[in-house]
């Protein structure tokens, strides 16, 4: 059955390593719904979050031919319910649609969204929140127009205790040291 | 550590010595020259061999590492000398052949400008590489050349790209090498869990129809002596794969054959009868497995693999044992008991006898009056005492010498498995024969592929390569016909060929031939072309219309293997 699955890949911070991961989904034709990379908490380890729609059995395959990368450090998968997650949007409407009435006010306290900048022509306003969220906030938006419309690809933290890369840079050092 | 000033040009040649590379093939052009210049200068450290195109280099650089062990490594210019290197390093990639392929690129502040020559070798070679890196600057070329031979040749082993800008090639450094030893994001193998050999013995020690399958990780692995001691004291039959061909000699008795589509009867029939199969440095290739749903339907498998990537990705473990085979199977053979299975062995040996009346004996000692590929391998084998090197290309010669030749040594069988290059063979034997100058190499090529690499006679002659060329010539692209006579009605579309006067290109190029049309003159012309100082080809024509069997037919499972049409 095919599914949403987080994969958080763990990598050097090599030129050209996005590509070669992105080339383990196009081969087997799985199409990527969001993709965010940037630094992790330990500098020069770079994290992946991808997230695709598939089988469990595809995502294990996938997984273990993205560490088969020379460049990558370690990679995991996880369902939607073992992390938490956040995507970020940014609606761009006319402030004009504002002064009319209050219902864009109501909408934007009550969805838990944020007004980020107002000028005289545009009021910018973030909400982060699941896909279905920020999607259900541009719906009610879009009754005044959304002028631009913007949605970040996911990130994700895993429900753990511990930070499992440190653990993990801890273990393949000794193990590294211990093939010496 | 002394350093001394050199160009980047100059490390490159000085970080391969250092690798202990003695022979290069490669093509110059443009965004190489300052490496060849360098390597002016060091003819009598390294030997250079000049192909006549770049697909010859990268496929001669895969027969030098398959008969060696050791990383190939060949040269090639820019543009479209890189992107004539792709196909060989596919080739590699999908055979786990160690290579370290070195390209030139345009000067730095020209990349992305659609300079000349310019092409994106890093970007088209990503899929193909295990590993692939652009030098931009000097400094950077010691340590990349040091890891790119350290992840060619370490784990499952494989092709690596290393691209250099002239720039950077004519740019200068304070050369010091250091040999790589670890990469932290890299684990060559995992060391063998005792746990997973412990319970792996306990499936093998219970087993009434265990079959063991080994593939090119025995070779690899230099494990032959360990496959060898673990078969013999289990008396488990052992069947290979076309790439393991060679890791045991053909005639151990408990040798029972090869697997696949067009491998022996019993190991194919037999996989699904078998209650335990061990799987040894495979990676149950869809030539190997047929259908897997209907593969090996009574079997707990027992995995052994370098790479984790490999377990379970196509057939399922019962036991998967992660690490080398060479430690995985001296440790297995540590806990298993001692054993025989005579009974089962009998099966195989019954299914021989099938097989041998139905297909080998016809194609080894034909009565009809056309010559059958099988009788020319058959002879080849017995005048070289089964101690020669076997260089394939693909198609119907190369499963027939695959079925017949035989072996008393390993690393002696090349051949393009999993990507099934025509055109392999003839570079690929240059390569063999360079890696085991006091070897004999022998390729069997059909007349099609022979015409894919045709020119690289101008290397073999130009070099004095002593390479045994057979030319198995049907006049068709023979496997092809075989599918169009098979399951295409036999409507032979744009198969048959019109060839050249093969003997005449020959010596055109030097190189001395003749031809054979009659069995009367078969022995003969071999023990010609064997007793010839210096390369040689031998044409011999063949049966225009036979066939390869036994067949398993695509989307068969092995059980359905068919001895005739």
């Amino acid at each position: 059955m095919r599914q949403e699955f987080i994969i958080t890949v763990y990598s050097e911070n090599h030129i050209g390593l996005l590509t070669r991961i992105t080339i383990v989904f196009t081969r087997r034709k799985v199409n990527i719904e969001s993709l965010t990379v940037s630094e992790s908490a330990i500098p020069g380890v770079f994290k992946f979050t991808i997230v695709i729609k598939a089988t469990k059995e595809q995502t294990i395959k996938i997984v273990s031919q993205i560490e088969k990368q020379i460049d990558v450090l370690k990679a995991f998968y996880h369902t939607n319910e073992e992390m938490i997650y956040q995507e970020i949007a940014l609606y761009k409407v006319a402030t004009e649609s504002l002064y009319e009435n209050d219902t864009i006010e109501k909408i934007v306290r009550n969805g838990g969204a944020r007004i980020l900048e107002i000028t005289r022509e545009y009021t910018v306003i973030e909400k982060t929140g699941h896909k279905e969220e920020t999607q259900a906030l541009f719906n009610e938006l879009n009754k005044f127009k959304v002028m631009q419309f913007i949605r970040s690809g996911r990130i994700a933290i895993t429900r753990d205790p511990i930070e499992r890369l440190s653990e993990f840079l801890k273990e393949r050092d000794a193990f590294l040291n211990s093939l010496d | 550590m002394t350093t001394k000033k050199v160009t980047g040009s100059q490390a490159v040649i000085l970080s391969l010595l250092e690798e202990g590379v003695d022979t290069i093939f490669g093509y110059p052009g443009g965004a190489i020259m300052p490496v060849y210049d360098a390597l002016y200068d060091f003819d009598k450290n390294v030997k250079h061999i000049l192909t006549r195109h770049e697909q010859g280099a990268v496929h001669a650089a895969e027969g030098y590492a398959r008969v060696t062990g050791k990383a190939g490594v060949c040269f090639a210019t820019s543009g479209p000398g890189a992107t004539n290197l792709i196909t060989g390093i596919a080739d590699a990639m999908i055979d786990s052949t160690p290579l370290v392929c070195i390209t030139g690129q345009v000067a730095s502040p020209l990349l992305g400008t659609d300079a000349f020559q310019e092409s994106d070798v890093v970007g088209i070679s990503m899929p193909v590489t295990k590993w692939n890196y652009q030098i931009t600057t000097p400094e950077e070329i010691p340590e990349a050349i040091a890891q790119a031979f350290y992840i060619a040749q370490t784990g499952r082993p494989g092709p690596v790209l290393i691209d250099i800008t002239k720039d950077a090639q004519f740019g200068e450094l304070e050369f010091e090498y250091k040999q790589c030893t670890k990469i932290r994001s890299y684990v060559p193998e995992m060391p063998v869990d005792p746990f997973k050999v412990k319970e792996a013995a306990e499936i093998i020690d219970q087993a009434k129809k265990p079959l063991i399958l080994f593939g090119q990780g025995v070779i690899i692995g230099n494990a032959e002596d360990e496959l060898k001691a673990f078969i013999e004291k289990t008396g488990i039959p052992a069947a290979w794969t076309l790439l393991g061909l060679s890791a045991i000699p053909t005639d151990h008795p408990l040798n029972v054959g090869m697997l696949g589509m067009h491998g022996n009867y019993g190991p194919n029939l037999l996989t699904n009868e078998a209650d335990v199969i061990i799987a040894v440095g495979m990676r149950f290739d869809d030539r190997v497995t047929g259908k897997v749903s209907g593969y090996a339907t009574n079997a707990k498998i027992i995995h052994l693999e370098i790479d984790p990537a490999e377990i379970d990705k196509i057939v399922k473990a019962t036991v998967a044992v992660l690490g080398n085979s060479k430690k995985s199977l001296k440790m297995l053979t540590d806990n298993v008991k001692e054993n025989s299975h005579d009974e089962w062995i009998e099966r195989f040996r019954k299914c021989d006898m099938i097989e041998n009346e139905k297909i080998i004996h016809k194609d080894l000692y034909p009565e009809k009056p056309g010559l059958t590929m099988g009788e020319v391998i058959r002879i080849a084998a017995d005048k070289t005492n089964h101690e020669a090197i076997l260089v394939t290309d693909v198609g119907q010669h190369q499963m027939i010498a695959s079925r017949y030749f035989k072996f008393r040594n390993s690393k002696s069988n090349v051949t393009s498995g999993g990507l099934g290059t025509m055109g392999f063979g003839l570079p690929a034997s240059m390569g063999a024969q360079l890696g085991k100058p006091e070897r004999t190499v022998i390729a069997v090529i059909g007349d099609g592929g022979f015409q894919m690499t045709i020119q690289e006679l101008g290397t073999i002659a130009q070099n004095k390569l002593p390479v045994k060329i057979i030319v198995l010539n049907n006049n068709f692209l023979g496997m092809v016909r075989q599918w169009q006579q098979l399951f295409f009605e036999k409507r032979y579309s744009f198969t048959e060929l019109q060839n050249p006067d093969f003997i005449t290109i020959a010596k055109g190029f030097g190189i001395d031939g003749h031809k054979v049309e009659k069995r009367d003159n078969l022995d003969g012309g071999i023990q010609k072309m064997l007793d010839h100082n210096g390369p040689y080809l031998l044409e011999v024509v063949i049966e225009k219309e036979d066939n390869v069997f036994p067949m398993v037919p695509t989307g068969a499972s092995v059980s359905e293997v068919i001895l005739e049409p």
